[in-house]
C-alpha cells in the first residue's frame, strides 16, 4: 500500500522522535525517496526542532542565577552546617 | 551537567535534611533553567516568570522532605513549578474574570504544514544573529498555552515524553498529540522565514571560512 503525503504529515513528529514501528518507517522512508515535498516538510521540522534546542534561543535574564541563589542564602539562614 | 552533589541527588537531599542546607544551591542548579522556562510559558513575563521561580525554589526547599525518590528530582520541581505558576494564572483570571481552560486538545486548529519543494538547512551559526533567535522566541510564545509548555520541555529544555507527561501531569499520549501538533505550528510559521537565514547558495559554507 502506497501512503499519501497527509498520511505521512501525521507522523513527522512520531518520525522525528523515532516513534513510529518499521512497517510504517519503511513506508514514510519509500515516500520521502519520490516525494520532494514531503522531504521538505520533514527537513524543515526536524532543522526547526534542531535549532529550539540550542541554549542561545532562550536565555536566562541577567543576574537571574545569582538572584535566586541569594535567595536561597535568605531562606537557609547563617552558612553554618550542623 | 556536573553535579557538586556527591552519588545521587537522593543522597544529596538525604544530606540536606540532615543538616547540610548548604548543598541545596548544588542540588537545585540544574534544575533553575527548566523552572524559568516553564514559568515564563505559563506567565509571559520576565518579572513574573523570575519571582515566580525564586518561589518555587523556596517551596522545594520546605518540602524536600516529601520528596519521594520514585520520581526525577526535576520531575518533582517542574510539577511545583507548574502548580506555583498556574496559581497565579488564577489569581489573575479570577481578576480578570476570565477562564483559563479555554485552550484544550478538541481545538482543532490548522496543523496542515507549509508545503515546500526543498529545503537548505539552517546551521545552529546562524543563531548568533539576534533576528533568528528573536522569531524563534516570538513564534514559541504565539502559539496556545498547552502547545507552548510541550515545546518548552520537550524540544527546548529535551525532556523526554515521559518526564514531560509527569511534570504537566498529562499522559504521555496526549503529549505526543501535542508535540505533533505544536511542531507543525512551528514548521508551518517559520519554515518560510527561515529560508532568510539559509546560507545564500548550496555548497557555500556559513559565514567566511
Amino acid at each position: 500500500m502506497r501512503i499519501d503525503c497527509k498520511h505521512v504529515w501525521q507522523y513527522i513528529s512520531a518520525y522525528i522522535e523515532g516513534d513510529v514501528d518499521a512497517v510504517l518507517r519503511a513506508e514514510i522512508d519509500r515516500h520521502l525517496e519520490t516525494c520532494e515535498i514531503c522531504s521538505a516538510v520533514l527537513d524543515s521540522t526536524r532543522n526547526v526542532v534542531v535549532l529550539l534546542a540550542d541554549d542561545r534561543v532562550f536565555e536566562l535574564p541577567l543576574g537571574f542565577s545569582r538572584r535566586l541563589h541569594e535567595r536561597i542564602d535568605r531562606e537557609l539562614g547563617p552558612a553554618v552546617d550542623t | 551537567m556536573a553535579a557538586v552533589c556527591p552519588n545521587s541527588e537522593v543522597e544529596c537531599i538525604r544530606r540536606i535534611l540532615s543538616g547540610e542546607k548548604q548543598l541545596f544551591h548544588d542540588l537545585i542548579r540544574p534544575c533553575e533553567r527548566s523552572i524559568y522556562l516553564l514559568l515564563l510559558s505559563l506567565l509571559k513575563n520576565v518579572t513574573d516568570a523570575e519571582d515566580a521561580a525564586q518561589e518555587t525554589v523556596i517551596k522545594v526547599y520546605r518540602n524536600l522532605h516529601l520528596f519521594r525518590g520514585d520520581a526525577q528530582f526535576r520531575t518533582w520541581v517542574l510539577s511545583i513549578a507548574r502548580n506555583e505558576g498556574l496559581g497565579r494564572l488564577r489569581q489573575l483570571a479570577s481578576r480578570r474574570e476570565e477562564s483559563l481552560d479555554a485552550a484544550t486538545d478538541d481545538q482543532t486548529g490548522d496543523h496542515t504544514p507549509a508545503i515546500l519543494t526543498s529545503w537548505r538547512e539552517v546551521p545552529s551559526e546562524a543563531l548568533e544573529q539576534k533576528e533568528l533567535r528573536e522569531l524563534l522566541r516570538t513564534t514559541i510564545e504565539s502559539l496556545p498555552e498547552i502547545y507552548r509548555n510541550i515545546v518548552i520541555l520537550r524540544d527546548i529544555e529535551e525532556m523526554d515524553i515521559r518526564e514531560t507527561a509527569a511534570a504537566l501531569g498529562i499522559s504521555e499520549g496526549a503529549v505526543k498529540v501535542r508535540l505533533h501538533r505544536a511542531r507543525a505550528m512551528l514548521q508551518r510559521e517559520l519554515a518560510p522565514r527561515l529560508k532568510a537565514f539559509a546560507p545564500k547558495r548550496k555548497g557555500l559554507r556559513w559565514g567566511r571560512a
